[in-house]
């Protein structure tokens, strides 16, 4: 597994981190990720990062739910077992609006949170890198994948006069767990900075 | 960057000058301290009384229904009272947590992780009711549609009573994974602060290796918006589909279309009087008075009275039904087994009616909203009030059916119905105790946004900036 060459730097308020965000992209690093301990609005925007499409898999797996309630009472009651309830029609679909509503609840459901955390990876017993363990308290990490040209002390120097507040370099196996799935999805090319 | 301007009127949601670290501080310690003595009594009453519960079931598991006292007529008693009961105090948790959020209620984020684990154990609570009122649980498996070796024998999929197995079902599912999904940015704060290798391994497997990625954050807040739109329907239809177990029958009192409204908003009604009873010893006995304050408590008080009120509508509108449609056996429910304060159930109709339309309306006065022990004291009474009303639709409807002949004797429950009753509030309470003390009882990493925008530190700030900033934002519109 290759070894990678980060320099971490952590900033305290947002206030900061956004500016921060944009200057580093400006200047050309290669923004590997932000660790926040909440969801900040708007760094995702301010980092480049696309929409996520959780929400149409999302959609997706609720039609699957409607389509397997509806499919599979529609056959019991028509074609494999046609029970005769007081001479009513066997095709009875109001009735059958209540359980098809919570299947769909139910496929959808589960189907976005196990997508969501195969695409986040995230399991019992995965261990991940942590290039800070205030990420999760009170710190907001920015963490820079160095290249073989990056002069890592500059890297440094540049990150605390945009007010980070500690500054590190660190080597971390470069495989999912650093987030390879995340990699793809941030387009360093494209500096259109919204957000800052 | 501010990215949401709020009126400076409005209480903070957050008070006592917080910044990021001592929230976790004052929300994460309480599971790294020791349990107090206190908690242990809790715990072990909690535990005493599910034991009792779980004899009291064993007793009607092996000798049969015939341990309570159901009769020919009164087939649903007790059991079903709380079965009802149960699920609606489940429903405050899905309101806060869902309905709230689509809202864009900034003050659910005090409350809603404890009103979520609340709503998973009240229905876990009410599960164990129509299983073990089955009689032969252990064929409690038929309920679910599967290919069997009797034809295949299928469910009976335009029955109420299976709508309700999926309802119930799904909704436990729906609210489990959307707590859960909640929880684990905050597990993970528990892991990366934890001093014992022990607490490490515990939390960091619980946290599902969580490192607070900004695209894990941007797809966890997307889940989370998605669950609250899916789990917002859900909720409705949950005690919609609970309403229809009666609604869709012919028996007076129960043949009534208003049941899904009415249900809905009583459920709403008992569990934020749950979650008042809960979130006001939680708050003293964690110190969270800064997190939970008594804008928290107010704005419940206000749900309470307005779905108080809302419930106190349709019970009017019952009775009023009773006489406008002229049908002597719903006029005879209403009106005598019900209304008639001297009827053998005449009591509960008019305990249900003192204690969830009269008293609530204590709270249109603001001191009495932000009056701790009125809003414990009366949190209690509504759900007393609630069970009444159960116990009222139940069985001031059943024991005098359409033949006088078949009418029943007086039914009182037996000591395995009181028992089994009992037992649920243990398993409630044990696995309340647990939550409490184990997990973190706020949601963390949601109070730290909403501190931002509404904490007491922000505020003051911002009462410096609000001056300059309206000048601002005046120049800009001018041009």
């Amino acid at each position: 597994m290759a070894k990678k060459k980060f320099v971490v730097g952590c900033f305290d308020t947002e206030d900061v981190l956004f500016p921060a965000v944009k200057k580093v992209r400006t200047a050309g690093y290669k923004l590997h990720d932000i660790y926040t301990p909440f969801a900040v609005h708007g760094l995702d925007h301010a980092m480049g990062l696309r929409e996520t499409s959780l929400h149409t898999a999302g959609f997706i797996y609720g039609i699957t739910g409607t389509t397997t309630a509806l499919s599979c009472i529609s056959w019991i009651f028509t074609k494999d077992w046609p029970l005769n309830i007081g001479g009513k029609p066997h095709f009875a679909l109001p009735a059958w609006i209540p359980i098809t509503f919570e299947l769909t609840v139910l496929f959808a459901a589960v189907g976005m949170v196990l997508t969501f955390c195969y695409l986040c990876q995230l399991a019992p017993f995965v261990k991940k890198h942590h290039f800070h363990l205030r990420a999760t308290d009170d710190l907001f990490v920015m963490v820079i994948e160095c290249t073989d040209k990056t002069n890592t002390n500059d890297l440094e120097v540049f990150l605390k006069n945009s007010g980070a507040i500690e500054t590190s370099f660190q080597i971390a196996e470069s495989d999912w767990w650093v987030g390879r799935y995340d990699n793809d999805t941030i387009p360093f090319v494209d500096s259109n900075i919204i957000g800052a | 960057m501010h990215l949401k301007y709020e009126s400076q009127l409005r209480e903070p949601l957050v008070t006592g000058n917080k910044n990021y670290h001592q929230v976790t501080e004052d929300i994460i310690s309480p599971i790294e301290a020791k349990p107090t003595k206190l908690w242990y009594v809790g715990f072990y009453i909690a535990v005493a009384l599910l034991m009792f519960g779980v004899y009291s079931v064993y007793r009607e598991v092996t000798y049969g229904i015939g341990q309570w006292n159901l009769n020919k007529t009164i087939g649903w008693g007790w059991d079903i009272t709380n079965f009802v009961w149960w699920v609606g105090i489940g429903h405050a948790g899905t309101l806060i947590s869902a309905i709230l959020l689509l809202f864009r209620q900034g003050w659910r984020t005090g409350v809603n992780r404890a009103a979520e684990a609340m709503t998973i154990f009240a229905v876990m609570c009410a599960g164990q009711f129509p299983i073990f009122h089955m009689g032969r649980v252990w064929m409690a498996f038929f309920v679910l549609p599967y290919a069997n070796s009797r034809g295949p024998l299928w469910v009976n999929f335009n029955s109420p009573l299976l709508w309700d197995v999926f309802a119930i079902s799904t909704y436990f599912t729906v609210s489990l994974l959307f707590w859960y999904s909640g929880l684990i940015p905050d597990f993970a704060t528990v892991r990366d602060r934890a001093k014992t290798k022990l607490r490490q391994k515990l939390y960091g497997t619980a946290a599902f290796g969580w490192t607070g990625s900004t695209k894990h954050w941007q797809r966890h807040e997307s889940l989370s918006l998605v669950l609250a739109g899916l789990s917002t329907p859900l909720v409705l239809s949950v005690h919609t589909i609970v309403s229809f177990d009666f609604a869709t029958s012919v028996i007076p009192g129960w043949h009534t279309t208003i049941f899904p409204p009415y249900f809905v908003a009583g459920a709403i009604f008992s569990g934020f009087a749950m979650v008042q009873s809960l979130m006001l010893i939680v708050r003293k006995v964690f110190n969270l008075q800064d997190y939970i304050t008594l804008g928290h408590i107010e704005a419940m008080n206000k749900v309470i009275v307005l779905t108080g009120s809302i419930v106190g509508i349709a019970y009017l509108t019952e009775l009023f039904m009773g006489w406008y449609s002229q049908n002597k056996y719903e006029g005879y429910t209403f009106w005598y087994s019900r209304a008639y304060l001297f009827s053998p159930y005449g009591w509960s109709y008019w305990g249900m009616m003192t204690c969830n339309v009269l008293s609530p309306q204590i709270f249109w006065f603001r001191k009495m909203r932000r009056n701790l022990f009125v809003t414990f004291f009366m949190s209690v009474i509504v759900n007393i009030g609630m069970w009444f009303e159960r116990f009222v639709i139940i069985v001031t409807s059943l024991y005098r059916d359409y033949l006088p002949s078949s009418w029943s004797v007086y039914y009182s429950p037996t000591k395995y119905e009181i028992g089994f009753y009992l037992g649920t509030f243990g398993l409630f309470f044990t696995c309340f105790f647990l939550f409490a003390k184990y997990f973190p009882v706020i949601a963390v990493a949601e109070i730290k946004y909403v501190l931002k925008i509404t904490g007491d530190s922000y505020k003051e700030e911002m009462g410096v900036v609000e001056v300059k900033s309206t000048e601002e934002f005046a120049h800009e519109y001018a041009h």
